[in-house]
């Protein structure tokens, strides 16, 4: 009985959690034009969100999207990765105070950050546009990516980048041939993050995109929506992301749960050598 | 005619980080060639005077020639030094064969011959075949032999290395030092050796740099280390020995354990107090009590498998460790014997406590963070800089740090036959130096009282 209950309780969560994407994905193998009408299957809303079937601002929104993702995730891993090396050089004391300071963007509620950086671009008089999206979203990926950079190089022995030196290599070629292989696993799983978090953002772009009309997906669904109705294709494209967002997250965790285990190994193996 | 150069010149370096002095004014030469081993317990500064040779750290003062070049600011990876880490810090990333061939890869070297030098460096650390394997499955020797053949490789002037042999199981460790030694003699060239083992330094080194506390104690041979330690740290850290508070009568008699004994030792004045070393071998046991020195009962008696290692208990309360072939049992009255030259007088570091402090009012002084209580003060005005004495044996330890005036953490144990010598840090970092016949631990924290009849109160000299 009391099993009985556990389950139906975790069925019940599941189908709360999960009904909403899945009402979408599986409204998009109809073809009606309001959402809820079951018209019989067709795939006709994917032919036709490939066949220039909807409107150039949709078109231009998709591209505006990965185009944003694409470029914040790169500068972000980039930016992310150097901050973990110099935080993870810091004295014990000084390390834990940036580490704070790295937490609160993450904490901080996205409407915030993003109302914040609208009165900066403001003040600052710089006209928002690509831009200054571009930098938000910068702003508020580095973060995660130091997340993840950081877990490598702690676990890291910190003698290697002081072999590399000892060894005739400038503390150009030691980062290179010794820290970035090791946190290189780091950096990817930070791209990802990154990328989807980019993709998926909306309150920070609604605050900085300007007035020029620059728009994102979430932007333009948003105001597809408002206007009456969502554009049925954007079922189609919501289910494509949704997949390809689910693809990137099990490859990031799986890389995770790989580098736990190898760890683990490792770690045993140590120890069966030290008690031989 | 090299044989006699220094090949690293350490001038008056000091270190100190923001809490800290690291290293304190440290001076030394290592002879072209020698296995120089600097050796002291945890925390003595000898790892980051590797560093500063390394070039992994800057010193606050002070100058390095490495080759009789000026290296003091010179970054690590132009220096002709290599060196091997206590956790191998191989590169993970790399197979053995890429790892070894990591430094001549850098320096553009062809591609032959590096394949020539790698097989070559595996062959000397006896890992022949393993240039293909991944360095994460090598046990932790294997490990430590690729990073020694990675650094050897690059034929450096100097080699140095920290702990190599610290993360190996005992029977490794053995192993090791015969072939570290061995290839200090193929190679030729200059080891600097830093470890808190003192019977690995006695087994490899040529000299032996004795650290304590930033400061170097004693620089010689293994041999002159054991026999004649310089002052009572190095004779406890090197070997077992006995160490008592003994008084220098006059040139050739000193007198300890309540009686005088000739020694060879001379130019301490008269009526000096010294410590004097005897080591345990270095006592004569027998059962004649008559024909003995001195007498005392043995109280205990180990094998510790080629000799006894027993504890013997003198008539005037002595308590003196014996190493002897023969066993006494426990409870028989014996007589012992030291040979003049068996007896070894060191010059005491000091005599009494003396702290830096402030006469807070007539009856108080501040000293050790906290204001005591002492005897009335004349003839020096209130809140005046002063100095303040007091015997080693004036000072009362009491086991919950809250009872005490003050408070500090036991760093330092010396037996002294009779009674034990402590160095108490406090927690402003100054040192506390307390005779007691109480038994106390290594890291104890406790209360420090002091007898305000004790406590001498004099006006700072400044220099």
């Amino acid at each position: 009985m009391k099993k009985f209950f556990s389950t139906s309780y975790l069925v019940l969560l599941l189908v709360m959690l999960y009904a909403p994407i899945i009402i979408i994905a599986i409204f998009s193998f109809t073809e009606s034009k309001v959402l809820g009408n079951w018209t019989g299957f067709s795939a006709e809303l994917y032919t036709s969100l490939f066949s220039g079937g909807v409107s150039d601002r949709l078109i231009d929104a998709i591209k505006n999207t990965f185009l944003i993702a694409f470029v914040a995730a790169t500068v972000s891993t980039l930016l992310g990765s150097v901050a973990a090396i110099g935080i993870n050089d810091l004295r014990y004391r000084k390390r834990r105070v940036v580490n704070f300071v790295n937490n609160i963007p993450i904490l901080n509620p996205d409407i915030i950050t993003g109302i914040s950086l609208f009165l900066l671009f403001v003040s600052l008089g710089i006209t928002q546009g690509h831009a200054t999206v571009i930098l938000a979203h910068i702003a508020f990926c580095t973060p995660y990516v130091v997340l993840s950079v950081m877990p490598r190089l702690v676990q890291m022995n910190p003698n290697i980048y002081e072999a590399a030196l000892d060894l005739g290599a400038t503390p150009m070629q030691a980062m290179r041939r010794v820290i970035l292989p090791e946190i290189r696993p780091g950096m990817i799983s930070g791209f990802i993050l990154a990328f989807t978090l980019s993709i998926d953002d909306f309150a920070v772009t609604i605050f900085t995109n300007g007035t020029d009309g620059l728009e994102t997906l979430s932007t333009f669904i948003y105001a597809d929506a408002r206007k009456g109705g969502l554009t049925p294709e954007l079922r189609a494209l919501s289910t494509i992301i949704l997949v390809v967002v689910l693809l990137l997250l099990v490859v990031v965790n799986y890389r995770a749960a790989r580098q736990a285990k190898r760890a683990e190994e490792q770690a045993k193996q140590i120890k069966n050598y030290s008690r031989r | 005619m090299t044989k006699t150069n220094h090949i690293i010149e350490i001038c008056n370096i000091t270190k100190s980080f923001p809490d800290k002095v690291v290293l304190d004014d440290v001076s030394l030469n290592v002879k072209q060639g020698e296995f120089l081993t600097i050796l002291g317990p945890s925390g003595c500064g000898k790892t980051t005077l590797l560093r500063l040779i390394a070039g992994f750290n800057s010193a606050s003062s002070g100058k390095i020639l490495i080759d009789g070049k000026d290296m003091t600011s010179v970054p690590p990876h132009q220096r002709p030094v290599n060196t091997v880490f206590q956790r191998y810090a191989l590169f993970p990333n790399y197979n053995v064969y890429d790892n070894i061939a990591f430094g001549l890869n850098l320096k553009k070297v062809d591609k032959k011959e590096i394949e020539v030098r790698v097989k070559r460096a595996l062959k000397m650390v006896g890992m022949t075949d393993y240039e293909h394997r991944d360095v994460q499955s090598l046990s932790g020797g294997q490990q430590q032999r690729v990073a020694i053949a990675r650094a050897i490789v690059n034929r450096p002037q100097v080699l140095l290395l920290d702990e190599p042999l610290a993360a190996l199981d005992l029977k490794m460790r053995k192993d090791m030092q015969m072939e570290l030694k061995e290839m200090h003699r193929t190679l030729g060239i200059t080891f600097v050796y830093v470890t808190h083992d003192q019977e690995e330094a006695l087994t490899l080194s040529d000299t032996i740099v004795v650290m304590n506390e930033g400061v170097i104690q004693q620089v010689g041979t293994p041999t002159d280390i054991y026999n004649e330690p310089c002052n009572a740290f190095v004779a406890d850290f090197i070997g077992e020995s006995n160490i008592l508070n003994a008084t220098m009568i006059r040139d050739g008699v000193v007198e300890f354990m309540g009686r005088e004994f000739e020694c060879v030792d001379t130019g301490f004045g008269e009526n000096q107090p010294v410590d004097v070393v005897v080591r345990p071998e270095d006592v004569y046991i027998i059962r004649n009590t008559e024909a003995a020195m001195f007498r005392g009962v043995v109280r205990s008696c180990t094998f510790k498998g080629v000799h006894y290692e027993m504890f013997v208990e003198t008539l005037d309360g002595y308590e003196i460790q014996i190493q002897d072939y023969n066993c006494f049992e426990p409870g028989t009255e014996v007589g012992m014997m030291i040979k003049p030259a068996d007896i070894h007088v060191m010059r005491k570091e000091r005599t009494e406590n003396r702290v830096e402090g402030k006469l807070v009012d007539a009856t108080h002084v501040e000293i050790l963070g906290e204001t005591f209580e002492c005897a009335p003060v004349e003839d020096i005005e209130s809140g005046a800089e002063v100095d303040v004495c007091f015997g080693f044996s004036d000072v009362e330890l009491t086991d919950d740090p809250d009872d005490g005036i003050s408070w500090g953490t036991i760093r330092f144990i010396l037996y002294k036959g009779d009674r034990y010598h402590l160095t108490i840090r406090t927690d402003d970092d100054e040192d506390v130096f307390v005779d007691t016949r109480d038994v106390w631990e290594d890291l104890d924290e406790v209360g420090i009282k002091i007898a305000p009849s004790a406590l001498r109160v004099v006006r700072r000299n400044n220099q």
